[in-house]
């Protein structure tokens, strides 16, 4: 035990946080709101990985090392979907998921 | 109560309230400022932990990078009165109601699962340790994945920069479509 707080308090906010985020997924239609849920799901799953590995096992480091990668991934990732983003509505003029049905078959 | 409890009860209760913001507020920006403040909370708890240094990377990364350019293109391709779509209210609601079962099934099972807290003495997550166990090409080593998220982010790079650039085209009246 971490200063009195226990494991189960860390973990149930990183669930309530994830399935916010994917509660914002589902519901959204712009999609840079859409990525702003994906950055908060990848958040709550950092949170997880660091609190495992502080609770779980304290003399490694694995979880944050792994929490790092993510946080380098979830970087790259907004660069290249913003790139994307802005490449979409230079095309549409609109970044709205309900119009970009172009390649529907 | 001691301080840390009640830094941990402000951090965590910050953290839901800006998430639940973020994902409903109406106006886009506004929504990407309570995202901030939710990946600040989060830096918040890893000094809690004791992980100065992810701290410091998620402050610098998320809150210094990710929403700096998240609030660029939201300023380059809306404006900023601009109010989002709502979706239709049917799927608003079948979407929280399969979010709060998943929430509490999860929770439940988080209850049900006796974790055993080690008692080994920490490793101290300091600069020094970080940074060796980062090059170090042993058992606790990390040289493989450090030299591949590098790869990641050059590619990364050049791939946005490619996407993004403008296209020079021999009849400037439209761009091509195809």
């Amino acid at each position: 035990m971490i200063d009195n707080i226990p494991l189960n308090s860390f973990l149930v906010i990183s669930t309530l946080m994830f399935f916010i985020g994917i509660y914002g997924f589902l519901t959204r239609r712009n999609l840079i709101t859409m990525l702003m849920s994906i950055e908060l799901i990848l958040n709550s799953v950092n949170i997880n990985f660091v609190v495992f590995n502080r609770f779980l096992y304290p003399n490694q480091l694995h979880g944050h090392f792994f929490s790092l990668i993510v946080i380098a991934v979830a970087a790259s990732e907004a660069a290249v979907a913003i790139a994307i983003i802005i490449n979409i509505y230079r095309n549409f003029k609109s970044i709205d998921v309900d119009n970009l049905d172009q390649m529907k078959f | 109560m001691t301080l840390n409890d009640i830094m941990f009860y402000l951090f965590a209760g910050s953290i839901l309230t800006f998430s639940v913001m973020t994902v409903t507020s109406r106006r886009i920006l506004r929504s990407a400022v309570y995202l901030l403040f939710v990946l600040v909370s989060t830096a918040g708890l890893y000094f809690m932990l004791k992980y100065n240094f992810l701290a410091a990377v998620q402050l610098t990364v998320y809150a210094g990078g990710i929403i700096v350019l998240i609030i660029f293109s939201i300023l380059l391709t809306s404006h900023v009165s601009e109010k989002a779509v709502v979706a239709p209210i049917r799927q608003q609601i079948f979407s929280a109601l399969a979010v709060a079962a998943g929430a509490v099934l999860t929770i439940m099972t988080i209850f049900k699962f006796a974790f055993v807290p080690s008692a080994a003495t920490a490793i101290d997550s300091n600069v020094t340790n970080v940074g060796r166990a980062l090059v170090s090409t042993g058992r606790d080593g990390f040289a493989l994945p450090f030299e591949v998220i590098s790869v990641l982010l050059l590619a990364a790079m050049v791939g946005a920069i490619v996407l993004a650039k403008k296209e020079k085209t021999q009849n400037p009246a439209n761009s091509p479509k195809s």
